[in-house]
């Protein structure tokens, strides 16, 4: 399989990667954009009401209009904030959001960094993000800020360990930690995605339970980790205000914005990537082209972001408590043994 | 969820930092400009304070200074979301003083609306409350069904909040001819929302997690702060004084009072409170219903007006059962056009002073979800 298309197109390899990486950030600022009409257009829609309809054709423009407008706040730093964290804190977090992108293959022939560990480097750059949001709650110097901050922490450390067992049962149902390949083994039909067992004989059917357990388990576990509801508890707009990010305004407040967008797409294409087939069309060779197959890819992680937006508009918040509950005593327990059945079917095919 | 509810803590044992916290008065959720001192051991409220008086008007030293007419326009500010129920203790005291008597079709009428604005009352409180716990949709819906009522009231008095709509005698002005559709047409939607209502956020899992057994006020603590309206009926104590004192035609009406009976957790929680609410805008369907029917549409809505407002010397406490609870008026008259002394007993007041008690021991989370149960406006509070 080719790494690359880029590469093949461009001879010279340090524009080539100049061009891989501006591609994702092109795709996130264009995703961002679509993500913030979907979830106004998406939320109206619940709601009965319109939502905008006054910027642009059926208030298609209203995003960048938001843009524009944040880009024109002022930009207030509290005098007793620390101002070098302060200001590093939401670079910091869109920084560890993006450099996610290195390793997601939009399709076969895309894949910005070919390392074998992709996986493994995904999950420990998302919580680099964990860094950037402690540090803006700490140096903002706010007691809400403080609060959403320490909440945030305590809640991504919690999820993160059902996700990793979700993760490490897909690695060993495929074998490899690259997610090209474990999109690769999924080709063909939807009954090989690995939601379904992956690809194999009947037997399959045995793990299959454990599997769909797993996926909603690490479903569950993105939530909490990208803060969206019922999880979104460190921005608990009616307790703490805005949580960690209550005294950033203008660019740095967009700056966290983008980056909770960004990572709710890492996430939903992890999703994707792990359990639905990642590239390769969910109808065997039915318009799996190579052109097809990022269009394909895409649809599927929207899809996941559109459920947690739909989520959003439908759920009320958990508590602090009940988070953890749900993470230590619910969760984890069942992501063990889902876990511990995989295991024994891939030692016993 | 858990078992274990309250969180206790040895606070002996324990060497750590209070955090005081000021909540309010700019902040999303204390429903206007309250002002809660919180102090915290992490996520444990140890200590509430509310700090009121950021909206008083000296809506009392007013009423000194005007003529009783001008009187009602004041009290519509009170509690602003419900500002018919508000004009009736007043306006039904003075008749009370002077020995006026209404019509038949004047009661009805004013049955009629305060029994819309309890149901919009109600449902602004059950919104605000899931907005709380962070559900944004039923609030919209709420507000969809609410203008409905609104409309209603704006067609009959020109005002969409604040109403002036009650007179001393009689009303402001007479109903216009689609009056009972109208009526109907508003009732219909509200029973059509309610049920998706429950199951949308009241039945909701994580919902009942976050209110059940949350804010126990139990109905002794709740009789001994003076605690009324759904507070108190949520804690299983059937006070209401459309039914046990009944005034004006109320006992004409076929109706039940709503009491918590601790469904999901404890009798007298927060989730309780809210479904006493939910089954109040039920009943208050049926009253309409019946009041719509029977009311006689023929006659002047204007005929019992006295000449001058001017009550003999004396005093009276004239009190309803407004949508949060009761609403008094004490009126000293001395014989003049204007009130000698009003004091306003203000239900949001009184049931915000059992915020303390009940919120000790749970986490900030739920202080919050608490406040919002009680449901207070602070026009009300502060007066």
């Amino acid at each position: 399989m080719e790494q690359n298309f880029v590469n093949m197109l461009i001879g010279n390899p340090w524009i080539a990667a100049l061009v891989i990486v501006v591609l994702p950030l092109v795709f996130v600022v264009i995703y961002a954009l679509i993500a913030i009409l979907g979830e106004l257009k998406i939320a109206s829609f619940v709601q009965e009401r319109l939502g905008p309809m006054r910027t642009g054709w059926k208030g298609t423009m209203q995003p960048v209009a938001e843009v524009v407008k944040l880009l024109q706040k002022e930009d207030i730093t509290p005098d007793a904030a620390d101002k070098p964290l302060f200001n590093l804190a939401p670079f910091l977090m869109f920084a560890a959001a993006f450099a996610g992108f290195a390793v997601i293959p939009f399709s076969p022939y895309f894949l910005p960094s070919g390392i074998e560990l992709g996986l493994f480097y995904v999950f420990a750059i998302s919580s680099l993000g964990i860094v950037g949001l402690v540090m803006g709650g700490w140096a903002s110097n706010n007691k809400y800020s403080l609060l959403g901050a320490m909440r945030s922490a305590a809640q991504i450390v919690s999820y993160e360990i059902p996700a990793a067992m979700a993760i490490l049962s897909v690695a060993a149902l495929s074998g490899s930690l690259n997610l090209n390949v474990i999109s690769d083994g999924q080709s063909g039909w939807f009954w090989n995605w690995y939601i379904f067992g992956g690809p194999g004989p009947w037997a399959k059917i045995f793990v299959i339970p454990f599997t769909l357990g797993l996926g909603l388990i690490y479903l569950i576990s993105t939530l909490a980790e990208t803060n969206r509801t019922p999880f979104d508890i460190p921005e608990g707009e009616s307790e703490i205000v805005a949580g960690y990010h209550t005294e950033y305004s203008g660019m740095k407040f967009a700056m966290f914005f983008f980056a909770e967008y960004a990572n709710m797409f890492i996430v939903a294409a992890i999703l994707t990537l792990l359990f639905f087939g990642g590239w390769n069309s969910p109808f065997g060779d039915f318009l799996n082209y190579w052109w097809m197959q990022p269009v394909w890819f895409i649809l599927k992680a929207f899809f996941w972001v559109f459920l947690s937006i739909w989520l959003r508009w439908t759920l009320p918040r958990l508590r602090v408590d009940q988070l953890m509950y749900l993470s230590w005593k619910v969760l984890l327990p069942w992501a063990f043994i889902c876990f511990f059945a995989v295991g024994l079917f891939v030692m016993l095919k | 969820m858990g078992e274990k509810r309250k969180i206790e803590l040895d606070y002996s044992q324990l060497d750590s930092d209070r955090m005081r916290l000021n909540v309010g008065p700019q902040h999303p959720s204390t429903h206007g400009v309250l002002r809660l001192e919180v102090e915290l051991d992490g996520e444990i409220v140890t200590d509430v304070v509310p700090h009121v008086g950021y909206l008083h008007r000296c809506f009392e030293k007013h009423c000194e200074k005007m003529e009783y007419p001008m009187v009602t326009p004041y009290i519509d500010r009170l509690d602003y979301i419900s500002s018919m129920n508000n004009e009736w203790p007043f306006v039904m005291g003075v008749e009370k003083m002077m020995g006026i008597k209404v019509s038949d079709k004047v009661e009805y009428l004013r049955v009629i609306v305060s029994e819309l604005n309890r149901i919009a009352n109600h449902q602004i409180a059950i919104a605000t409350f899931g907005l709380d716990a962070g559900a944004f949709t039923p609030l919209l819906w709420l507000f969809r069904d609410r203008e409905m009522i609104l409309a209603i009231l704006e067609k009959l008095s020109g005002g969409r909040l604040l109403y002036n709509y009650f007179r001393v005698g009689g009303m402001a002005a007479d109903v216009y001819p689609t009056f009972k559709e109208d009526v109907l047409a508003a009732i219909k939607q509200a029973r059509k929302t309610n049920p998706e209502i429950l199951n949308l956020l009241l039945l909701n899992k994580i919902f009942v997690d976050r209110t059940a057994n949350v804010g126990v006020l139990p109905a002794d603590v709740g009789i001994n702060y003076g605690c009324t309206g759904p507070m108190l009926r949520g804690s299983g104590v059937p006070y209401d004084l459309r039914k046990v004192e009944p005034y004006s035609i109320y006992d004409r009406f076929d109706f039940e009072v709503q009491v918590g009976k601790g469904e999901v957790g404890t009798v007298g929680d927060c989730w309780d409170r809210n479904i006493v609410r939910y089954r109040e805008i039920e009943q208050s369907c049926n009253i309409i219903e019946q009041a719509i029917n029977q009311m006689p549409m023929e006659g002047d809505i204007k005929e019992g007006f006295p000449k001058k407002v001017r009550p003999p010397k004396g005093e009276i406490y004239s009190k309803a059962e407004n949508p949060k609870g009761e609403l008094g008026f004490y009126i000293v008259s001395e014989g003049k056009n204007n009130p000698e002394r009003v004091k306003c007993r203000s239900t949001s007041f009184v049931n915000l002073s059992v915020l303390p008690e009940i919120s000790k021991g749970y986490m900030f989370a739920d202080l919050i979800m608490i406040l919002g149960s009680i449901d207070i406006v602070l026009g009300e509070v502060d007066r």
